[in-house]
């Protein structure tokens, strides 16, 4: 009978305590009439009927708690309105911020057993500030692959663009040649056709290409026979032999098309041609540590082997799903926690809104104690009302999310095989629900208990004082935690603000209004030989110097923050012995006479490339400043020789720093190189292929004049890449200015929620209080007096809140250091701005309450009441 | 209230009325005369019987009194009396019963009486 009793815990309370004695007599007397065997079925049978009904009974209640929320809501649909989108704001940020968290950083890649894919690079740090992701020269990644153990599989890659033609225009695109056992290892399949065989992988197969969906979808029109249609790449023929799915970003998320990565014999003698990527599937059970133990040991068998080359190189591992810079990480981490803010900022003021109307609805509750309704049935009840809201606001969030989402591509890195917009999935949707359910039992349980308390007791007595004592502790200790949430986005919205100013501030090395500049990519052989690149060059810059508006034009290797790499070992005669430890490299770009003027990069002192710098002419270059001060400090570097890119070269010039690596990271010193001296099939890798010109006016009235020009060039050369310089700079801050966004209307809500908050708690004291202050007038308090007490509490709420969110600012600002550019977490600016807004919207929501407690007349208050 | 507005009935709220037609009963003494005048075909669960009995009461099919006889009953018993309008709404429900039989006969799905 103890079972059965306990068994009945299912139903209701209410249910339990008017028919738990008489189903308890019931069981009784069937447990009498049967007997022996019986009574296990007995049981079985009492088991279901119990679980059964009781589910029954519970959605009896939920139906009855729901059409009376809805008949309440129906009531007051301000409140319900206001409610409503509140838990949206709140629950749509949260659930877009994970989402991009999810999306970039937790969700697993859509590749077979991805947590045992391992991108595979050289390390050169013992030599080299930037050395520790190398690319592998072939013969290394060969021999890494031949000699491990911890690896069932490894693959290679490399980007390569190449520009198509053979349907329509002639079009450049983003590739990767990539060798064939990289899918099998990834798990993925074509959609259509097939993907590379062992075969060609070889030298001299035939070529064949792989198309991404869209590149199928945008040129080929989708055509199912597209298998077996032959284009050319570079001029050379290729065969399209399938198509991959819709969702197939490798190795990064833009490349259209993929070809077999074909290895001469001759590809593997330089041990320090640094070209290609690995990625290897680590065998089940073996450890990431391991791995790397042992490719490091085999790097130093290597270096063993071939000390010239090597004797610097060791391996770098690094988990697929990893490759996540510190920023992108921090800066998704830090919207989520801003996201979290809102949320919490917005539950408070959901949770102050109910806890208002359970009190305004005090007598009301009181009443239907007093019929018998019980305490768990009041806060059941209360508890449906609020789930309806934060289920109605999660839809609307859910909706607001999913809007908010294409907002924000920037902050997902391009580097990273996913899609650009999150997808709303079934994870999105159950964080959603989570979330949502959270926030309605969260924001609804306190108010709900602390109703029922208020409704025991004195509510029924006439004119009885509502809200006061404990309860307005609870709603101002609610107040304190909005305000003080707002001013944890505030801070940090001002920090990261400050932090953006200060890296858009940053000199890039070259003035960047009134440039345009458009990519294009000589296909090879086509341009191996200097000279036939002299004829395209001469021929489009001259043409293009003849423009309208235009003052300079030139060609480079890279435009500055479009190519990392680039970069070449540096060896000063006479400086130090020839080892590769002492060697440290400077970014090489072979540029056109005009870069430095077109550019607005300070020659500091001789004089640029010149048209007359000739194969045959003695080889020149331009360094810069900071390449003088690191090898020939206080000395005049003009008329000195050093050796790079194989050759002995002379200084003539010295050009100002550039941030060739971007505006926030590290660059080697420069060199630049008179395109003209760029030895036949060599290093092709470096011929200019990107142009600037340098023009008054609107640059974009340029480009189709560049075209036709470049047409006339070349009828088969296509044009890529036309942006402005201040674009390639702009898109350096872009994650940073769409964070520092979407913090700021983070920041915002919050801080509109909290004023929301302080201005009800403060009107409603004085609604509630309004016999008390009558009394008061009536004694002769004057106005004065009255405002200075209601703006007092407000002004108490807010310092203690203010303080408190400094406190916690400053916790969070610490997490987020790397973000800060160089802004200290403690900048003072940033809280006493914050503070200073809190305290005046603090100020403001207690102004009409303030007001209206002067305007009171003591008289009709008190009749009234 | 209509009395239609509840049709049709649960089968246990029906046979629960049927029961308690002509006397008042207790809970126990209704599953018994439910499974006696169904001979055995229904035998309500303690939960569906006080389930239903809450919600008839609610829609004011059913009324409770005290036991008949204080004396006689060696636990404290709720008994439960049919109302005015139960009566109505199980008359109700009876002729819509009757209605579809006779539906059925000219189907031909039932034999005729």
């Amino acid at each position: 009978m103890r079972l059965y009793s306990a068994l009945l815990h299912l139903f209701p309370a209410g249910f339990r305590n008017e028919y738990a004695g008489e189903m308890k007599a019931v069981f009784a007397r069937k447990q009498r009439d049967a007997g022996g065997l019986l009574t296990v079925w007995l049981w079985i049978e009492t088991l279901c009927d119990i679980l059964w009904n009781a589910a029954l009974v519970h959605l009896d209640v939920l139906k009855q708690d729901l059409r009376y929320t809805v008949r309440s809501l129906g009531r007051s649909p301000g409140f319900a309105a206001t409610a409503v989108a509140v838990a949206a704001v709140g629950i749509g940020a949260t659930t877009a911020a994970f989402a991009m968290l999810d999306h970039v950083i937790l969700k697993p890649l859509p590749f077979a057993d991805q947590d045992r894919l391992i991108e595979l690079f050289e390390d050169h740090s013992a030599v080299s500030h930037t050395g520790q992701e190398w690319d592998l020269a072939p013969a290394n990644y060969r021999d890494w692959k031949r000699m491990n153990t911890s690896f069932e599989a490894m693959a290679s890659y490399r980007n390569e663009s190449v520009n198509m033609l053979g349907e329509g225009e002639p079009l450049r695109l983003v590739g990767s040649a990539i060798s064939w056992d990289m899918l099998p290892m990834l798990g993925v399949k074509p959609i259509v056709g097939r993907w590379f065989t062992e075969s060609e992988d070889q030298a001299g197969a035939a070529g064949t290409a792989v198309l991404s969906y869209a590149l199928w979808q945008n040129r080929f029109g989708g055509e199912a026979n597209v298998v077996g249609r032959k284009i050319l790449l570079d001029n050379e023929a290729f065969t399209v032999i399938g198509v991959m799915p819709k969702d197939f970003y490798f190795p990064t998320r833009v490349p259209q098309i993929w070809t077999p990565q074909r290895f001469a014999p001759s590809d593997y003698v330089d041990r320090n041609d640094n070209y290609i990527y690995g990625l290897g599937k680590l065998k089940p059970g073996v450890s990431l540590a391991t791995a790397r133990a042992e490719m490091r040991t085999i790097a130093a068998q290597l270096a063993h082997e071939y000390p010239k080359e090597l004797a610097h190189t060791s391996a770098t591992l690094k988990s697929l799903r990893d490759d996540i810079g510190l920023q992108t990480r921090l800066m998704i981490e830090a919207l989520l926690g801003a996201a979290a803010c809102v949320l919490l900022v917005a539950s408070m003021n959901l949770a102050n809104l109910l806890l208002a109307r359970a009190l305004e609805r005090g007598r009301e509750l009181a009443v239907r104690t007093a019929i018998g309704a019980g305490r768990e049935r009041i806060i059941r009840q209360m508890l449906t009302e609020s789930l309806v809201l934060s289920l109605t606001g999660g839809v609307l969030g859910i909706a607001l999310a999913a809007a908010a989402l294409p907002l924000m591509v920037k902050l997902v890195p391009v580097s990273l095989p996913i899609a650009e917009i999150p997808p709303v999935d079934v994870r999105f949707l159950l964080f959603a629900l989570g979330i949502t359910t959270l926030t309605g039992v969260g924001f609804g349980l306190v108010p709900a208990l602390r109703a029922c308390r208020a409704a025991a007791a004195d509510n029924l007595r006439e004119g009885a004082r509502s809200g006061g004592g404990r309860r307005e502790t609870l709603r101002s200790a609610l107040v304190l935690a909005e305000i003080a949430g707002s001013v944890v986005l505030l801070v940090c919205c001002a920090l990261l603000t400050r932090a953006l100013g200060r890296v858009e501030t940053i000199d890039p090395g070259f003035r960047t209004a009134g440039v345009l500049t458009a990519r294009m990519m000589l296909p090879m052989p086509k341009y191996e030989n200097v000279a036939a690149r002299d004829r395209f060059y001469r021929d489009v810059l001259t043409k293009t110097a003849a423009l309208p508006g235009v003052e300079s034009a030139a060609f480079t290797s890279f435009l500055p923050m479009t190519n990392l790499g680039g970069v070449w070992p540096v060896i000063i005669p006479g400086q130090a012995a020839q080892d590769r430890s002492s060697l440290r490299n400077a970014s090489l770009r072979f540029v056109s006479p005009g870069f430095f003027r077109t550019l607005g990069v300070p020659l500091l002192s001789g004089r640029d490339v010149e048209a007359s710098d000739s194969p045959t002419s003695q080889f020149v270059a331009v360094v810069s400043d900071s390449f003088v001060k690191y090898y020939w400090p206080n000395q005049d570097p003009l008329g000195r020789t050093f050796n790079f890119g194989n050759h002995d070269r002379i200084v003539v010039g010295v050009a100002g720093d550039v941030r060739v690596r971007g505006l926030e990271r590290l660059s080697e010193p420069q060199v630049y190189l008179p395109y003209t001296q760029h030895h036949d099939q060599v290093a092709m890798f470096y011929a200019p292929k990107d142009l600037a010109i340098r023009a008054s006016g609107n640059l974009t009235n340029l480009v189709p004049a560049l075209r036709q020009i470049v047409h006339e060039a070349d009828p088969a050369q296509p044009i890529s890449d036309i942006r402005t310089l201040a674009d390639i700079v702009d898109a350096e801050t872009l994650p940073r200015r769409v964070q520092a966004i979407a913090l700021a209307s983070f920041a915002f809500i919050a801080f509109l929620l909290a004023a929301i908050g302080i201005h009800g708690l403060l009107s409603f004291g004085v609604t509630s209080r309004i016999r008390e202050i009558a009394v008061r007038i009536a004694l002769g308090a004057s106005p004065r007096n009255l405002a200075g007490t209601i703006l007092g509490e407000a002004a108490r709420l807010a310092i203690v809140g203010v303080a408190i969110g400094c406190l916690l600012a400053y916790a969070a600002a610490m997490q987020m250091r790397a973000l800060l550019a160089g802004v200290t977490p403690n900048d003072w600016f940033s809280y006493s701005a914050a503070g200073a807004l809190c305290l005046l919207m603090a100020v403001a929501g207690s102004l009409i309450p303030a007001v209206r407690a002067i305007r009171v007349d003591p008289a009709i208050a008190i009749r009234t009441e | 209230m209509q009395p239609e507005s509840l049709l049709p009935l649960p089968s246990a709220t029906f046979h629960i009325l049927m029961a308690v037609s002509n006397e008042d009963r207790h809970g126990y003494a209704i599953i018994q005369d439910v499974a006696e005048l169904t001979s055995n075909a229904v035998k309500l669960s303690a939960g569906t019987l006080y389930r239903s009995i809450q919600r008839m009461l609610e829609q004011d099919l059913l009324i409770e009194t005290e036991s008949p006889d204080p004396e006689s009953d060696d636990e404290r018993r709720r008994y439960y009396r049919i109302t005015p309008f139960g009566r109505k709404v199980a008359q109700a429900e009876a002729a819509r019963l009757s209605q579809m039989v006779k539906l059925a006969q000219r189907s031909g799905f039932a034999a005729k009486a």
